[in-house]
């Protein structure tokens, strides 16, 4: 559970996968694979892009993580924060990645790897009141 | 466009597998990495190196490249402006990060390995995504990035 050489090595493995899918979206199709974005598309939120495009990335997402389960190569324990996170976190992620226009994805893999000056500010950005945010709830004893 | 969705459904696939063997459909293991004062877990820089690799090789060959393989243009941002709405936004993005270990690529492939928990979150996500959408409607769409 806790981090070890195991939970590295598949993180980097798993990065190396999700680096690989970024880069053929855009040598194949010529674009961004920035979830968030490809989202609201996929939910008809966005006036950009192809809604078809979009939702058969967004529907992928968990059938590969699925597959993923099946042959046993990802690691299977989870905990989850309850009702109220979720609710109040999905809000302020779901409205701050389309008013920052992207999120983890789209400005921490895509527009960092291209240096955007853009992504590695809103990057820097998120990770710094992510990193807060923790700490104040961990002060404050608002563990999940 | 039927081939360029199966290429997106492609992609997709290799993404979600991807973020399933990361670990990082797990929030616990996000919530560690932003833990810098407690019990800090580097792995999701393992994760940002292994993708960040293959990212960076790749705006290489595009640099190189009149147009994608498999589509007429390329369409990706170039807004170079640092502007108040994406420092705004990555900061509120970075709260719900925080509070809940999930940004949305893991939480939509979570709606395969814990549904229940990820269909909460991604209501919430989404309904945020429309509020935006009904604060700023004809808000200059930069692209994604």
């Amino acid at each position: 559970m806790g981090p070890s050489l195991s939970s590295f090595a598949h993180g980097l493995a798993g990065g190396v996968m999700i680096g690989c899918a970024a880069a053929a979206m855009l040598l194949l199709l010529g674009r961004i694979a920035g979830v968030s974005g490809l989202a609201a598309q996929a939910f008809g939120l966005s006036d950009r892009g192809s809604q078809l495009l979009a939702a058969a990335f967004i529907f992928a997402l968990p059938a590969g993580a699925a597959l993923a389960k099946l042959a046993g190569a990802a690691p299977v324990e989870a905990s989850f924060p309850s009702l109220p996170y979720l609710v109040v976190g999905g809000l302020f992620v779901g409205f701050g990645a389309r008013l920052g226009s992207g999120c983890t994805s789209g400005h921490g893999v895509c527009g960092v790897s291209r240096l955007s000056k853009r992504s590695l500010v809103a990057t820097a950005a998120f990770m710094a009141t992510g990193m807060l945010t923790v700490a104040a709830m961990r002060a404050a004893g608002a563990g999940w | 466009m039927i081939r360029a969705a199966l290429i997106a459904l492609a992609c997709g696939l290799l993404f979600g597998a991807g973020l399933a063997v990361s670990g990082m459909t797990n929030p616990a293991r996000v919530i560690g990495f932003l833990d810098i004062a407690g019990a800090f877990d580097p792995t999701l820089a393992f994760v940002m190196l292994g993708a960040l690799a293959p990212m960076s090789l790749a705006w290489r060959l595009k640099a190189r490249m009149e147009r994608p393989l498999a589509a007429q243009k390329f369409t990706v941002p170039t807004a170079t402006v640092l502007d108040a709405p994406l420092v705004i936004g990555a900061l509120l993005f970075g709260v719900g990060w925080g509070v809940t270990g999930l940004c949305p690529g893991p939480a939509l492939t979570n709606l395969a390995l814990s549904p229940l928990p990820a269909a909460v979150f991604v209501s919430a996500m989404a309904s945020g995504m429309a509020l935006y959408r009904m604060l700023r409607p004809n808000a200059p769409s930069t692209p994604q990035e």
